[in-house]
């Protein structure tokens, strides 16, 4: 199994998890993906990509470091992200009941062993 | 933004609100205009119509040749700004939509909202029958009427 594959299968092996994406953020496509049905993943890939690059440019900005983990919260789940190495971004699409403290534990180990 | 078209207003309007692209032309297969953002000249806007029209057919006699039906899009990356052609179907026939963007946006954006776009217009497109094309007599005016239309000279 690839790396890229293993990150992704740690990321979905997580309660609630509904897919996973490895995103190049600059250009918002997908690298590698493992999505349950109904998740648009280019949607997902395009807007997170975007929304990190954003928040990454914000922080700099404020004279902060890049952001190491993303929680976006919404009514009917939540978008994680981890910037790892290169431009690449892990992506979580995960439900309400989502463990979200173990999936964020997981994702920035996993996006760390991206290198 | 202007468009020979109402209905192409509203679905052009949101793609380029949520996109953020610098420029966008929407044309007819044989480069007709129909809309376009961006453009400050008229000879600007007709020359990147009968290039992105070219392009087009190029490569869909390539993917002809490769044995495959036609290519999706077409993506320059550029340093500064990219471009992306890309054809689809619509009542009204087949369009093309060239889209110029900077770093400011993506291609996963601009690809993403591009396809919504293209939804909205085909789903809003009157379904009369399109005008026949324009007679050899009536070129040079329609031409010109289209021209003011799209930058809206008097």
């Amino acid at each position: 199994m690839s790396t890229v594959q293993g990150v992704l299968d740690r990321v979905t092996r997580v309660p609630g998890v509904r897919g996973a994406l490895l995103v190049s953020a600059g250009d918002g496509l997908i690298v590698a993906e493992q999505l349950m049905d109904g998740v648009d993943g280019r949607a997902a890939a395009a807007l997170t990509g975007s929304l990190v690059g954003r928040l990454t440019r914000t922080a700099q900005q404020a004279g902060l470091e890049r952001p190491a983990f993303v929680h976006l919260r919404a009514e009917a789940g939540s978008v994680l992200a981890a910037p790892g190495p290169d431009d690449l971004v892990l992506v979580a699409v995960v439900a309400p009941d989502a463990n979200v403290g173990l999936a964020r534990l997981e994702m920035i180990d996993a996006a760390a062993r991206l290198s | 933004m202007r468009a020979l078209e109402p209905w192409v207003v509203e679905p052009l309007e949101v793609f380029l609100a949520e996109s953020s692209a610098r420029l966008t032309l929407l044309m007819t297969s044989s480069g007709q205009v129909v809309a376009q953002h961006g453009f400050s000249r008229s000879l600007d806007v007709m020359t990147a119509a009968a290039l992105g029209a070219g392009i087009v057919a190029s490569t869909e006699e390539i993917a002809r040749l490769m044995g495959v039906t036609r290519f999706a899009g077409l993506v320059h990356h550029g340093e500064r700004q990219s471009c992306m052609l890309s054809a689809f179907g619509t009542p009204r026939g087949r369009w093309i939509g060239l889209v110029v963007f900077g770093p400011e946006t993506s291609v996963g954006i601009v690809q993403l909202f591009f396809e919504q776009m293209v939804a909205q217009l085909v789903s809003s497109a009157p379904r009369e029958q399109a005008p026949p094309p324009t007679l050899a007599e009536n070129f040079e005016s329609e031409l010109d009427a289209s021209l003011k239309a799209l930058f809206g000279r008097t």
